[in-house]
């Protein structure tokens, strides 16, 4: 099986690692990984801040880069999401306004292509157990549009679970919003630190080694929360520890 | 600009407002016991239920083929309401409402009402315009009146006084109710049953004097011309069947066609507010109704005025106007994780929380602070559209209103399509958007400006200016890898890219 990777822009500038623990992983199970250079951001920034204009180029692109691939795999559940809840909307009220149909046709078929990572693995792979070790305790927070936008349920922690070695605590209040919400965490700064502070300490109170999550951005808010307060928790993305072996441990 | 008025002073933007409750410990606690506790109840409640993604479906369909045809159901509800003996009277806004019901309070020659819970004359400011005529309002509901006496504001839809712990109103009702009425007994301790008995003599006194009634109301049946009040009480029932007059304020959007439609909400609405499987009290009257009267009970006279108030201009908004749904359950309040931290008073408004950061904006427009801040007063995480008993995509919405405060648009004000312009102050952000766009859009640059943070990555400061200042404050700023994804993958696949 053949695969494109979305790797997001986040991830390509700051969180490289994620992406080449999404190669391995994939490789391993057999799937033909490609990485379409013409990709970028998926616009998402620009959309929910409000400048949806300036998120049409990005569907534009986002959608040429992969067009002709069955499987689109992205290791966001965020962007992930804005694929397949905005594009079709973007491309909708472009037509609306008078700007042609193009970028509604590019969504609709872009849109049921776009897998996130968790979503490629137990429904397209049909595995959960992705032969991975990472002999650590672990706690899982999944992000809110990945939650509630794409319905990812129970899958991340089934694939958690099925690593050899790992023991997976419950966070309580996991799905409670860790505060990061993109250009939120710069607008509402004070509001944003204070759900990031709850989050990291319900995380602490588990006594789990490693919090981790399926989307960078609001990894790199609670990594950073952490961070500042001297917290010895570290972070990580669920794509990492699933890439995870005894020979190829993460960091 | 729209001159709507909801009935509060000129507040401070959002993020302003909210710092202050972030910093007040005793709030946050308060505010985190009781809309977890809450929240969890109403999961349990709701989850009773096996068809209540049917109820909620059902309830959205309703309430949008209600609000397609509103001209029709609320002439149809004007005709049924005259028809039972009532008196029907049209608001276009606030100042207008308070007219007609001050006209009304003076015809009868009284100079006090008493009050059941309404945020229609919360919104329109109406205690305020009757002090003004030297008519005195009092609130009947408890949790308005621990408001009331503290000379405070609401601060949740169903709970106005969430913001305030039992010892606070023990000492509020020892010191206030005396200016009142029946004062609060002098050993009076903080236990809720001693607190609720003080509340009931105090409230007591006020049911058996007054002749005037003022209410809401959370439905209007437009064929029977009934209105439903729901609440907690009793105090309600009491406001509404012994004054002589009646006059309830409503804003428009809360008809519904028939009455057998009441069994959805009748369903939801408790469930997701109280968590309750039904309503504790649920009053209904139709006018005056055939025993009403000389020898009947209840009032003598009926008055119903029917607020816009801004609601047909987000009416005529495809995508705003689906929080005209709202029942105002609250259930999106207790749920959502930035009014938890902010608290009710940051929003602005007697609609606070998730519904808050889209009803106020569009009833009042865009151009003052708060107003411009309140949709941005969200992380977007879902939550409130997940608990919304009437679907409203509360996300959508206030995604759509960030485009609106930011690009301009658009909008209808007082029945008048007209092209507002963008809020100030968005000049530098709306030029990063652009700069990022024109960035990402160009690979070769992008991945150019990767190589130069990543070479520049030992520079990089521990606090940054301007508004990534907020982000440093609190939290360190990630690493900057090496070598980004695309370079390792060129070097790694050796297939040289631009
Ligand atoms: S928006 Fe929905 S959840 Fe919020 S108060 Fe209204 S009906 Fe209830």
């Amino acid at each position: 099986m053949r695969a494109a990777l979305f790797v997001t822009c986040v991830n390509d500038a700051l969180y490289p690692r994620t992406g080449i623990a999404v190669v391995r992983l994939l490789e391993r199970l057999g799937v033909e990984v490609d990485f379409p250079a013409a990709q970028s951001c998926c616009g998402q920034p620009q959309y929910n801040t409000g400048y949806r204009r300036e998120s049409e180029p990005l569907l534009r692109r986002t959608a040429e880069a992969f067009a002709g691939y069955d499987h689109v795999v992205t290791p966001s559940g965020s962007c992930a999401a804005m694929i397949r809840e905005q594009y079709p909307r973007i491309g909708r009220k472009a037509a609306e306004e008078g700007r042609g149909s193009t970028l509604a046709a590019l969504a609709d078929d872009l849109v049921p292509r776009v897998r996130e990572l968790t979503e490629f693995l137990v429904d397209v792979l049909g595995v959960t157990d992705v032969g991975a070790y990472f002999p650590h305790t672990v706690t899982y927070h999944p992000s809110c549009h990945g939650l509630r936008s794409l319905g990812l349920g129970d899958r991340p922690r089934r694939l958690l679970a099925a690593v050899k070695g790992l023991e997976l605590i419950e966070l309580p209040g996991a799905e409670e919003c860790c505060g990061f919400g993109g250009t939120f965490a710069l607008k509402n700064p004070d509001v944003s630190a204070a759900m990031g502070a709850d989050k990291i300490r319900s995380a602490r109170a588990t006594g789990a080694e490693v919090l981790c999550g399926a989307d960078n951005s609001c990894l790199a808010h609670l990594e950073g929360t952490l961070r500042h307060a001297g917290e010895p928790l570290r972070t990580l993305h669920l794509a990492e520890i699933l890439a995870a072996t005894e020979e190829e441990p993460p960091r | 600009m729209t001159g709507t008025d909801l009935g509060m002073p000129a507040f401070p933007p959002f993020p302003e407002a909210a710092r202050e409750a972030v910093g007040n410990e005793v709030l946050r606690a308060n505010l985190r016991h009781a809309t977890h506790t809450i929240r969890d109840k109403r999961a349990r409640a709701v989850a009773e239920l096996d068809d209540w993604d049917r109820l909620r479906a059902a309830g959205k369909a309703v309430k949008d083929h209600t609000l397609r045809h509103l001209d029709r159901y609320l002439l149809e509800l004007e005709a049924a309401v005259t028809a039972a003996g009532g008196t029907v009277h049209w608001a276009v806004d606030a100042e207008e409402a308070n007219r007609i019901v001050t006209g009304l309070v003076l015809a009868t020659g009284e100079r006090e009402v008493v009050k059941v819970k309404s945020m229609a004359t919360q919104e329109i400011g109406l205690n305020e315009a009757l002090e003004a005529a030297g008519i005195a309002a009092y609130e009947t509901d408890l949790a308005e009146l621990i408001v009331q006496l503290g000379h405070d504001r609401p601060s949740h839809i169903l709970v106005p006084a969430i913001h305030r712990n039992r010892g606070e109103i023990r000492d509020l009702f020892r010191t206030e109710m005396g200016r009142w009425g029946r004062p609060a007994p002098e050993d009076l301790g903080d236990d809720p049953r001693e607190l609720a008995e003080a509340a009931r003599l105090h409230l007591r006194e006020k049911f058996l004097r007054a002749r005037v009634g003022v209410s809401g109301a959370n439905f209007m049946v437009a064929e029977t011309g009934t209105m439903v009040v729901l609440e907690s009480e009793g105090n309600g029932r009491m406001c509404l069947t012994l004054p002589e007059t009646l006059i309830s304020v409503v804003g428009i959007e809360k008809v519904v066609p028939t009455f057998r439609d009441l069994e959805i909400f009748l369903q939801t609405l408790p469930r997701s507010s109280t968590a309750e499987r039904m309503n504790p009290y649920t009053t209904m009257w139709t006018g005056l109704g055939p025993s009403k009267g000389a020898d009947g009970d209840g009032p003598t006279a009926f008055h119903l005025v029917l607020l816009d108030n801004g609601r047909t201009d987000t009416l005529a908004d495809p995508t705003g106007r689906q929080a005209l749904r709202c029942i105002r359950c609250s259930a999106c309040l207790n749920v959502c994780p930035v009014y938890e931290r902010a608290g009710g008073h940051a929003y602005g408004s007697v609609y606070p929380g998730p519904i808050g950061a889209v009803l106020s904006p569009q009833l009042r427009g865009t151009a003052a602070p708060i107003d411009a801040t309140l949709p941005y007063a969200s992380t977007l995480c879902g939550a409130c559209y997940e608990v919304c008993p009437v679907a409203i995509d509360i996300p959508e919405i206030l995604v759509h209103l960030r485009e609106r405060v930011v690009q301009g648009g658009p909008v209808t004000r007082e029945g008048v399509r007209v092209r507002i312009r963008p809020a100030h102050g968005h000049t530098a952000e709306r030029a990063a958007m652009r700069a990022a766009r024109l960035l990402l859009d160009r690979p070769g640059a992008l991945r150019a400006g990767e190589r130069l943070l990543s070479r520049a990555r030992r520079l990089r400061p521990r606090r940054l200016p301007g508004p990534g200042r907020a982000w440093t404050d609190t939290r360190a700023l990630p690493d900057v890898p090496a070598e980004s994804f695309r370079d390792w993958w060129a070097r790694e696949r050796k297939s040289p890219q631009k």
